[in-house]
């Protein structure tokens, strides 16, 4: 179970040297390299998948005295959290994670963390809710709490999930943020499937990832206030407010963290918020988060081999939502057809909350696309590139005819 | 006595060893509340270098009304269940942000505070995980007013038997809703987690042993856990100006304890070594439970099945207040068997 020799040798040259390493891991592999290099003070752990890898390597690289963070193992996932926000309130700098129905046990703590402003990084490994039982991927995990104050990011391979986790980190604990980030990635497709990566020195994390520094919010017996005191209906307005400027401020602070990112790390993302691929020119654009970029990508190239003016928008940050970037690219779309790995039973045109979400966006532009909504790959279930293809090509008939015979489509759902 | 540090013996030594206020004005808690007694005491023994953690409870939504908390410590607030987990990221942070050297390095209490619903139903989970996490040192005080009062006297695990509340009425059909004998949870706290160095129960209307018992708790190191009974006029059903009155029935009776159990060594202490010893005898329970409405409902008979229980305790068990297993086991007589 311990660090081997070979990457024995690379965990030393990442922390100690100047070059970057290229290492094989997984998507959480990745993640706990992060952690090791953003120096966290406080972690906590509590089993269950697919997340709960990141914590087993976390373990080792402590064990192994890689990383100096102290270790708890929490009762259950509401003491998980619980744990890192009072750490968070003294200083610490921490991170957390679960998965699915841990998620959701932990959800009072969750928003909590929140609401209380404290600038905790978390990891969900997305995974479907019981019941009935199944380990897979679906989006609704990490959705519960698009309401309350967390910025959400979903990452599509283990570098994005390194480099995500660093810049998570400087968001959160900006100043003009001070909320939390839950960094979702897809369980099985990204959390256990092998990547290569590189681990960029610790020299460099340092200078891009300031110490966290609460300020006059720290808790010590040298500043003695009164955290989260019962306020009522005369303040709570008032603090939610502060949280909406909060969450608006964030879009800025992304954007100069992705920037500094690629000043210092020399890798550049381009538009923090969405990744287009091949839209320009597109008739039909298809939307999605998370590992579905896989097919959908190859699906495009294939088809505009073809001469398919066809294109993929994969948005990185849910919350803040890209608002503008979905204007810019989708309006004057023919046909945008979104991809959900999520439900919203009972939502407008019984669609996905990503769609959802897209259609009220693009409700102001003079150029409104038709719409069209999949719903699949629930459950850990696989969206194929033959998959993708079909959906292409519903949405490139709906072009054609201009009109959108079925707007939202369970995608092979079997009757 | 593994650690050495100046107790109270009198009251006179009490009010010269705490004069300053931590816990002041600002709370509005109920006249004769008990709890903000305990907190009171709590606090001077703890003094300025602590950080309080409080659970959602009475002695949250009482005292720290914002712009007049009555905390003069710094203070966090922490959801009903969370404050064992609470406690455990406190401490946790602060060894690793002195160790890294990111904060001095000093002795900082941490004390969560959390009532009868929060830390031994709602919490008890993280509560127990925290009293296996040695490396951290905290104290976690459960003040039990033996209901959840702060949302209109409700029964707990820890309400007693018999006891109305409004989600335990005496009706015409069911003359007895709580039916459900209290749980030992300072007892649970010791004997379920034997690397903890401190338990003890105290009580506000003995504040020298109260006092003595967190100044310990705080000095011995890793998790410690203290138990205090709480009697409430709003939801025990009695004039204010009793509380303490009632407090000190409710040891002289037998039915609370008062004990400590240092690295392992459990010990009676104040009016209940008195009672062990013989010095003075234990009152009636009847004293006790007719001074309270929440008992009005209860018969003669059923006054005697409490005595008869409390009895037990003292009497039958293996240690009274901790241990309710009865001093016949039959497992000598299988040993001996099994040795034939």
């Amino acid at each position: 179970m311990s660090v081997s020799a070979l990457e024995t040798k690379r965990l030393e040259a990442v922390l100690k040297g100047d070059e970057e390493v290229e290492v094989v891991g997984t998507g959480t592999d990745a993640v706990a390299y992060a952690l090791m290099l953003a120096d966290v003070d406080v972690t906590s752990a509590y089993p269950i998948r697919p997340y709960g890898g990141v914590m087993q390597t976390v373990a080792r690289l402590i064990a192994d005295g890689y990383m100096k963070a102290e270790y708890i193992v929490a009762a259950h996932e509401h003491d998980q959290f619980e744990i890192v926000k009072h750490a968070s309130a003294v200083g610490a700098r921490t991170f957390v994670g679960s998965s699915g129905v841990g998620w959701l046990l932990a959800i009072e703590a969750i928003v909590a963390i929140s609401t209380d402003r404290y600038p905790v990084v978390a990891l969900i490994g997305n995974r479907a809710l019981d019941d009935p039982g199944a380990y897979g991927v679906e989006h609704n995990d990490a959705l519960m709490v698009r309401d309350v104050g967390w910025l959400l990011v979903w990452v599509d391979t283990a570098q994005e999930a390194l480099d995500t986790t660093l810049i998570a980190y400087r968001v959160a604990e900006d100043p003009r943020v001070m909320l939390p980030v839950g960094i979702s990635m897809d369980g099985a497709f990204l959390t256990h499937s092998e990547h290569v990566f590189k681990i960029p020195p610790k020299k460099k994390v340092q200078q891009f990832l300031p110490p966290y520094d609460l300020g006059n919010r720290k808790l010590h017996p040298s500043n003695v206030i009164s955290v989260a005191p019962q306020v009522n209906e005369d303040w709570v307005t008032e603090i939610r407010k502060q949280m909406d400027e909060a969450m608006k401020n964030a879009r800025k602070v992304i954007e100069e963290a992705y920037r500094d990112f690629a000043k210092i790390f020399g890798r550049d993302y381009g538009n923090p918020f969405v990744e287009p691929y091949m839209v320009e020119d597109a008739d039909v654009v298809m939307v999605g988060m998370g590992t579905v970029s896989k097919p959908i990508k190859e699906a495009v190239r294939r088809l505009r081999a073809k001469g398919e003016r066809v294109g993929f928008l994969r948005i990185r940050w849910f919350r803040p939502f890209p608002t503008e970037d979905i204007i810019r690219y989708l309006s004057g779309v023919k046909v945008v057809a979104v991809v959900d790995r999520d439900y919203s039973f009972g939502s407008p045109f019984d669609g996905g909350a990503v769609f959802t979400e897209i259609r009220s966006a693009l409700y102001e532009t003079d150029h409104r696309p038709l719409m069209m909504n999949f719903i699949g790959g629930l459950g850990g279930r696989e969206i194929t590139y033959n998959d993708a293809i079909n959906m292409f090509n519903m949405a490139l008939e709906a072009a054609r005819k201009s009109k959108v015979e079925q707007r939202v489509i369970w995608y092979g759902v079997r009757e | 006595m593994t650690i050495s540090i100046k107790l109270a013996r009198t009251v006179k030594d009490l009010l010269m060893m705490a004069q300053t206020e931590y816990f002041d004005s600002g709370h509005r808690t109920c006249q004769g509340c008990e709890s903000a007694m305990v907190l009171r005491w709590v606090a001077k023994a703890a003094g300025p270098n602590t950080i309080v953690i409080g659970a959602t409870g009475c002695m949250y939504v009482a005292n720290t009304t914002y712009y007049t908390t009555a905390w003069a410590l710094p203070w966090i607030h922490t959801q009903l269940s969370g404050t064992g987990s609470a406690v455990v990221g406190t401490a946790a942070a602060l060894k690793a942000l002195m160790e890294k050297g990111k904060l001095p390095n000093e002795k900082i209490n941490v004390i969560g505070i959390c009532g009868d619903l929060g830390c031994a139903d709602a919490g008890l989970s993280e509560v127990s995980n925290a009293m296996t996490h040695t490396k951290y040192n905290f104290l976690i005080l459960m003040y039990d007013n033996e209901s959840s009062a702060n949302t209109d006297i409700q029964e707990t695990t820890m309400t007693p038997f018999g006891a109305l509340t409004t989600f335990s009425p005496s009706g015409k059909q069911v003359r007895i809703m709580k039916y459900r004998w209290k749980k030992n949870m300072a007892a649970m706290m010791a004997v379920g987690h034997p690397e903890v160095r401190y338990v003890a129960t105290a009580i506000a209307s003995d504040p020298i042993d109260l006092y003595n018992k967190v100044k310990k708790a705080l000095e011995i190191g890793g998790p410690t856990f203290i138990h205090t009974l709480d009697p409430c006029p709003k939801g025990w059903g009695y004039d204010p100006k009793y509380s303490h009155e009632i407090g000190k029935l409710a040891v002289e009776t037998g039915i609370w304890p008062l004990f400590e159990i240092e690295d392992g060594k459990f010990r009676l202490t104040s009016t209940s070594a008195r009672i062990a010893s013989g010095e003075i005898k234990r009152k009636p329970v009847k004293e006790y439970i007719r001074r309270q409405s929440r008992f009005k409902h209860l018969t003669d008979g059923d006054i005697e099945y409490i005595q008869r229980k409390v009895d037990e305790m003292w009497e039958k068990w293996l240690i009274p207040g901790l241990i309710p297993l009865t001093k016949e086991l039959p497992y000598p007589e299988v040993t001996k068997a099994s040795t034939k």
